[in-house]
């Protein structure tokens, strides 16, 4: 199954009858898929007249009570920046998926990795996060289609899928997980009519008294610790006497297993960590990684975005090089074993 | 004793911030009213916008929810997909409804999206302290056109009813005003038929009304309701602009 196709059916078997999208290059197999499936299973596909008005659809959807979904990809994403700012501030769940393109502005329609920041730091005004997966694998893509919803239930907060075009393509035999051995989430907080049995919910992100604001934001900020001590996913192999290791996630780490191989195969010391959570990042495993090695890589399809988390973690243990291609171009194998043997030297 | 006014129960037991002789509280109590003779405040859902009704999520007495500037008709539109069954309004001013959120409003006009729509219009900002509005009238002094809004500076202003009219989707739209007893009567029946349009699924209904500023027109209410009849009604004509049951029209 194509990449996009697979988030789209995964969302479907996960229990979401709530998409509201707008097409933009290269997701919209996405809403074109939840176009046909959604009338046929009692569920809501709408085309909205912009990402804006879409991510507010999925902001009303989420704070009723259900599981709500949109997709896009990086010029989009920007313009719902502002509406996963308010779903991050009145706590709702939901999941974005952006299947990232080259930027800035237009920029291409081919694969890129430039949009890590703006998943990772925010994107949106004010202190919130996302959980943001970055799958590499159609399999993985569809898995973490299911977690995204779960883990947006669980913590009531935005997750995002975070893939590239090449994922979205890209096809590869899967299978889905049952829905049935999932956890159910009791949402006593949506807006679902009071029935005239209980006081009024309200869906509200203002506070207009700054104690109040802070002590609301701190709370948050409570929730985000335990998701960085918890829900951290990552993928690792040759650590354990590595001289060199290189970090990449998503498409990228695909071709960085190839170089590594190679790397291997000529007898340098070379291991990889991939994330899978991009937040929550795995620091912990950099940072015991950094002291142990003589240095670290990043490969992205950016200008170096997450070597800044890279670095951090690592905090000057060990130097940490980036390599990247971006603009769209995917880097080679070959690209990448260059580095790798440039820094064993 | 016999009971002969008291608080609807639509409406919560707390004070307004609204300023004297505001419209807002009129409408809100409009809209409670309307909310309790119909019976459906278990099951009405309110969208509050940003501006002066911000707190809209405070004064109602039903579940509610806070939109970001202009998004009301999206988030209502979430709202009602997520839950057909329940009643939906949006409660939105002049900024929010004709300017920064044009975009949201007419589609979910074109969808003939099932909710109902309470557009205070009072030509200019409230809550940021009186800028000019989409629907600020030509002439009209702000602090945003603190010569008064020019034609070829700042164009023309927007009228909504009329607009919206032009489209398919919606079932209902009428533009009322509440500077009389008598049109606080005619737009509170709107209301209700707007209201009463949702539960018969009949589609997208808008209320336009017109409504006081004196804080930021600088006037004091009674001079405000002058100011409103001899200025916004020439410009903004009351009646019904829209009706797929056959009402009168403009």
């Amino acid at each position: 199954m194509k990449g996009n196709e697979a988030i789209a059916e995964a969302a479907i078997r996960a229990n979401c009858r709530h998409f509201f999208g707008y097409p933009i290059t290269p997701q919209t197999e996405i809403s074109a898929y939840m176009a046909k499936r959604m009338p046929k299973i009692g569920g809501t596909f709408l085309q909205a007249e912009s990402e804006v008005a879409a991510i507010n659809m999925v902001y009303g959807a989420a704070g009723a009570g259900v599981r709500a979904m949109t997709s896009s990809s990086s010029p989009g994403i920007s313009l719902k920046a502002e509406g996963l700012s308010y779903i991050a501030g009145a706590d709702l769940p939901c999941v974005v998926v952006n299947i990232v393109r080259a930027g800035p502005g237009l920029g291409g329609i081919q694969p890129a990795q430039s949009d890590y920041f703006q998943a990772v730091k925010g994107g949106g005004h004010g202190d919130y996060k996302m959980i943001v997966l970055a799958p590499s694998s159609i399999q993985e893509t569809v898995d973490s289609t299911f977690d995204a919803f779960d883990l947006a239930d669980k913590y009531r907060m935005p997750v995002m899928i975070l893939g590239d075009g090449m994922l979205g393509q890209m096809m590869e035999p899967i299978s889905f997980p049952d829905s049935a051995d999932r956890p159910t989430y009791d949402k006593d907080w949506a807006t679902t009519g009071t029935k005239n049995k209980r006081r009024a919910n309200v869906i509200n992100s203002l506070y207009i008294q700054p104690e109040e604001l802070e002590q609301v934001i701190w709370a948050r900020e409570e929730k985000y610790r335990e998701i960085e001590k918890t829900e951290v996913k990552y993928e690792s192999e040759g650590l354990g006497d590595a001289d060199v290791v290189v970090v990449a996630y998503g498409t990228t780490a695909r071709v960085v297993k190839a170089a590594v191989k190679a790397a291997a195969d000529e007898g340098i010391k070379v291991g990889l960590i991939r994330p899978v959570t991009l937040w929550p990042f795995p620091s912990e495993i950099i940072a015991k990684t950094a002291k142990n090695v003589k240095a670290m890589l990043s490969v992205e399809m950016s200008t170096g975005q997450m070597v800044e988390d890279i670095r951090l973690a690592a905090n000057g243990a060990c130097p940490v090089a980036f390599y990247g291609r971006t603009g769209g171009v995917i880097p080679t194998p070959d690209g990448i074993l260059e580095q790798i043997r440039r820094m064993v030297i | 004793m016999e009971i002969v006014f008291q608080r609807p129960k639509a409406l919560a037991d707390v004070p307004f911030h609204y300023c004297s002789g505001c419209s807002h509280g009129i409408v809100h109590r409009l809209v409670a009213e309307v909310i309790d003779e119909l019976d459906i405040a278990g099951d009405t859902i309110g969208v509050a916008p940003v501006g002066c009704s911000v707190f809209a999520y405070n004064y109602f007495n039903v579940d509610m929810q806070q939109a970001a500037h202009g998004r009301a008709p999206a988030v209502a539109t979430g709202v009602k997909r997520a839950n057909p069954d329940n009643i939906v309004f949006t409660y939105q001013g002049d900024g929010d409804l004709a300017a920064i959120g044009t975009a949201e409003t007419v589609h979910a006009a074109a969808r003939g999206e099932n909710i109902t729509v309470i557009f205070i219009n009072n030509a200019i900002y409230g809550m940021t302290g009186g800028q000019m509005a989409p629907t600020t009238l030509v002439g009209q002094v702000t602090q945003t056109s603190p010569y008064g809004r020019k034609i070829e500076a700042q164009g023309y202003p927007i009228r909504m009813s009329e607009m919206l009219a032009t489209l398919e989707g919606p079932s209902f739209i009428k533009r009322c005003s509440v500077d009389s007893v008598k049109n606080i009567n005619d737009t509170k029946n709107a209301i209700k038929k707007a209201f009463q349009n949702q539960m018969d699924k009949k589609g997208f209904s808008m209320v336009e009304i017109l409504s006081t500023c004196p804080t930021n027109w600088g006037l004091s209410p009674v001079e405000s309701l002058g100011w409103l009849r001899e200025n916004m009604i020439p410009h903004y004509p009351l009646g019904v602009y829209k009706d797929i049951d056959g009402g009168e029209k403009v």
